[in-house]
């Protein structure tokens, strides 16, 4: 069987963007100049993951962070992660496994360019921050056989119990006390000093404040955000590698500021047609989104007047809304609850309980869950997820299912034809509630 | 048939075994739970639990694998999608069925996403049943990752004695410690026989008397290991020209038993594999005397198997146990058989295919799910394998 994959069109619609999300395209457009300009500039890079990210740790070893997750997500959104994934195959990697990976294997393959058009720097060291995904173990293995370089492990237990035990805290902060940091020393030349990571902590806990009042705006009826679509623009600096820094603090409060008059003005979301018309539904929606077909994807949700008022993908990188925040005052324990603590890391029961809370708490018509193919931390399980938050909030619920960055995975007629049924149904829902009423 | 003067013989053991493997309702571990109040079982996944901790609370490790290829599921495709494997689809439908509904606990081992995910599962599905997730260290130095794993390793304790209304004493452990040590000597010895005399000890017989130890109480297993290797070494069977290899990726899900007649009939001598790694995780024993968590944990750190579940700190020794196992078995290529979507085995494929590579030994590769029911394919495929071997890897 053929594929044929989709190349970028020569010249698209003009798309419309917050002035957020310009000044969010500014700083990783800055990221990436920095991040491929590190052999001249003479920086070493730190290769690691988004759930788990030490971004203040990584700072104090005045290291560049570079994310493989994220430059996979640029491959998908760019339409180039199709041939990625098709080159990771051709080298023997299996169709079923996760395409983050085989984009960055296929990107790799194909001269490892960055965003830029400039060359990625081979990684100093892989900080094997494992958490919440078997699969970044595995991943970082492949990868280090590819750059021989020195591999970091901090395993993070899972929060199988839904919750974290001292034992847990000890391991995780032994490991940073003799494995992690000592090994950061040694790579990149610089002495550790536990006072600069306060500093970092302490503007990282400044930004996740203003982080989760723009979360939590979603409350308001209308939306002034997409919690998902437009979320995916608001962690970006925090989940990458902002977070800790002033530009980062710069960003949020930006964010804040934009969100707070468009919150004034009674508005809704900016989608990239313009703003969004009236706000007819209010989803939480669990799971990853499709990068290939992103604004499509979005634009099914706000061409219905759907908005999404919560999401737990915004919440892979940092649990935020349930009040953690980095502490200064416990600078390691504070690195191993926050890795403990994302989504992916947390229990079934602990994730039907979060979002159950979110239809409740966001005033929501229901869940609808984007179940992705290769990534089974967050499918393996969502239909007993589905069931259990619509027994729960006795709202519907609705399961769509596309991947990643694999464009043989996007339909978008089966996904626009459960979406309508899906809000069809809400519809039917209200109407029962009316005659009962 | 009459039974030989000297004790059991083959066919009897691997017909006790097969219908072991056969019963879906796990009826030796319902009646073996039944003969005593008070008895409770304790089911586990693959990798690895201890087992020891189980015994030595006077329950019954009793190992799922799934339902393999006899189960029909039913219920169990309504909790997956497409693109999940098979294994925890049909324990959900083992749960969901009342196959298991004598089961006092169940443990998820850290193998796997999907596993993990089914520990939350069946927390929420199965409510008034002990589920427990058991973690193990990826750090493997002793302050670090074993001071961790003896926590676990209490906490696991602490709950089990919870459960049967009594802690465990460190006696208990240490006996339960010494009879698991004698098993895993015998599952050796039986591996060992088998890569000297494949063709005295079939591959399909060898993995339903291993298998039989996921369910029988472990002093039984024993004795049913020996029986077999007992009655295997008296018995005079005809050596086939077949090659010999080691086969690999199937540590979880398991291959249908066809499956692995399948390759045996292609000319395929399976001399080594990774199956059923529970019964032998352990590759030293563990000291009896001593703190006994702390032994189990210090084996776990310095005496285990490898797998593509844990990580390998040494990027030199990736892969290097599949040579080894290759080279200690006098294996001549390695077939790669890993259930379809498996994480773990599919993205560990590509490295220890590199790893042979550079060691100049040949392999295959393909897929199978534990309903797989079309053998034709593999044997053909396996068959291939072995020919090559045969005409071009001579010396």
């Amino acid at each position: 069987m053929s594929t044929v994959f989709v190349t970028p069109k020569a010249k698209t619609k003009e798309v419309n963007k917050d002035a957020s999300m310009l000044k969010q395209k500014e700083m990783m457009a800055a990221h990436y100049e920095r991040l491929t300009n590190a052999p001249q500039s003479g920086e070493k890079v730190a290769a690691t993951f988004v759930p788990g990210n030490l971004n203040e740790l990584i700072m104090c070893f005045d290291l560049v962070n570079n994310l493989p997750e994220v430059n996979a997500i640029q491959s998908g959104l760019r339409r180039q992660s199709g041939a990625y994934v098709l080159e990771a195959e051709k080298i023997g990697h299996s169709e079923d496994v996760c395409t983050y990976v085989k984009s960055d294997i296929g990107m790799m393959a194909k001269g490892n360019i960055a965003p830029n058009g400039k060359k990625f720097p081979n990684p100093d060291v892989l900080l094997l921050s494992y958490t919440g995904c078997f699969t970044f173990m595995k991943w970082f293995e492949l990868l280090r056989e590819q750059y021989q370089c020195e591999t970091i492990m901090l395993h993070t237990p899972y929060m199988g119990d839904g919750k974290i035990t001292p034992n847990m805290i000890e391991y995780m902060v032994k490991q940073l006390k003799e494995e992690v940091i000592p090994k950061l020393e040694r790579i990149s030349g610089v002495k550790f000093d536990i006072d600069r990571l306060r500093e970092y902590l302490k503007k990282s806990a400044k930004a996740e404040d203003d982080l989760v009042w723009v979360l939590q705006s979603a409350k308001n009826k209308p939306s002034p955000i997409d919690a998902y679509f437009g979320g995916i623009y608001y962690i970006g600096p925090i989940f990458g590698a902002f977070r800790g820094t002033d530009d980062a603090i710069e960003y949020y409060r930006f964010l804040r500021d934009e969100v707070e008059d468009r919150l004034e003005h009674g508005q809704g979301p900016v989608t990239p047609d313009g703003d969004m018309g009236k706000e007819r539904y209010r989803l939480v929606v669990e799971g990853p989104p499709n990068y290939t077909n992103f604004r499509q994807f979005w634009k099914m949700f706000y061409d219905e007047g759907a908005v999404v008022v919560a999401s737990s993908y915004t919440k892979v990188g940092g649990v935020y809304d349930l009040g953690f925040r980095h502490d200064p005052d416990r600078p390691l324990e504070t690195l191993a609850e926050y890795c403990l603590g994302v989504y992916t890391n947390r229990s079934l029961p602990m994730r039907i309980e979060m979002l159950s809370n979110y239809v409740k708490e966001y005033d929501a018509d229901g869940l609808l869950i984007n179940s992705i193919k290769s990534c089974n931390s967050f499918s393996a399980g969502q239909l007993l997820i589905m069931r259990e938050v619509e027994k729960r909030t006795g709202k519907p619920a609705a399961f769509v299912e596309s991947d990643l960055v694999d464009p043989r995975y996007f339909s978008a007629a089966n996904i626009k034809n459960r979406l309508e049924s899906y809000l069809q149904m809400i519809e039917q829902k209200r109407a029962s509630a009316r005659s009962a009423a | 048939m009459a039974a030989p003067l000297n004790g059991a013989d083959v066919a009897s053991v691997v017909a006790r075994a097969q219908t072991l493997f056969d019963d879906l309702s796990f009826s030796s571990a319902r009646e073996w739970k039944a003969a005593e109040p008070g008895r409770k079982v304790i089911g586990y996944m693959p990798i690895y639990v201890p087992r020891e901790l189980i015994h030595a609370a006077g329950m019954l490790p009793l190992g799922i694998v799934g339902g393999g290829d006899q189960l029909e599921v039913i219920h169990g495709d309504a909790y997956y999608q497409s693109y999940i494997c098979r294994i925890p689809r049909s324990t959900i439908e083992l749960g969901v069925s009342g196959r298991l509904d004598f089961v006092d606990g169940m443990l998820f081992p850290s193998i796997c996403d999907v596993i993990r995910n089914l520990s939350g599962m069946w927390k929420t599905m199965f409510p008034h049943v002990y589920a427990r997730y058991f973690d193990v260290p990826q750090n493997y130095r002793d302050e670090i990752g074993g001071n961790y794993y003896v926590n676990e390793l209490a906490e696991l304790l602490h709950d089990l004695g919870t459960l049967r209304g009594k802690p465990v004493t460190d006696d208990e452990l240490r006996h339960s410690i010494a009879l698991y040590n004698e098993n895993r000597r015998l599952v050796r010895e039986l591996y060992e026989f088998r890569a000297q005399r494949p063709w005295q000890a079939p591959a399909a017989e060898v993995y339903l008397v291993v298998r039989a130890g996921l369910v029988l109480p472990v002093e039984q297993h024993s004795e049913m290991i020996r029986d077999y290797l007992a009655a295997a070494r008296r018995e005079d069977r005809p050596r086939r020209d077949n090659c010999r290899i080691v086969l690999t990726g199937v540590f979880c899900e398991q291959p249908p038993l066809n499956l692995i007649k399948s390759l045996e009939l292609a000319g395929c001598y399976v001399v080594d594999d990774d199956l059923l790694l529970v019964t032998r995780w352990l590759t030293a024993d563990v000291p009896v005397e001593g703190n006994p968590l702390q032994n189990l944990a210090l084996a776990f750190l310095h005496h285990s198997e490898s797998t593509a579940a844990k990580y390998e700190p040494n990027l030199k020794e990736k892969g290097q146990h599949l040579v080894r196992a290759v080279r200690r078995s006098g294996a001549e290529g390695v077939i790669f058989a890993c259930p379809s979507f498996c994480d773990p085995a599919l993205l560990e494929r590509p490295m220890l295919q590199h790893v042979l590579k550079d060691a100049g030994i040949p392999f295959i590769a393909f897929k199978y799910a534990e309903n797989s029911g079309q053998m034709q394919p593999i044997r053909e495929q396996a068959g291939t394998f072995a020919d090559s071997i045969k005409l071009w890897s001579a010396p």
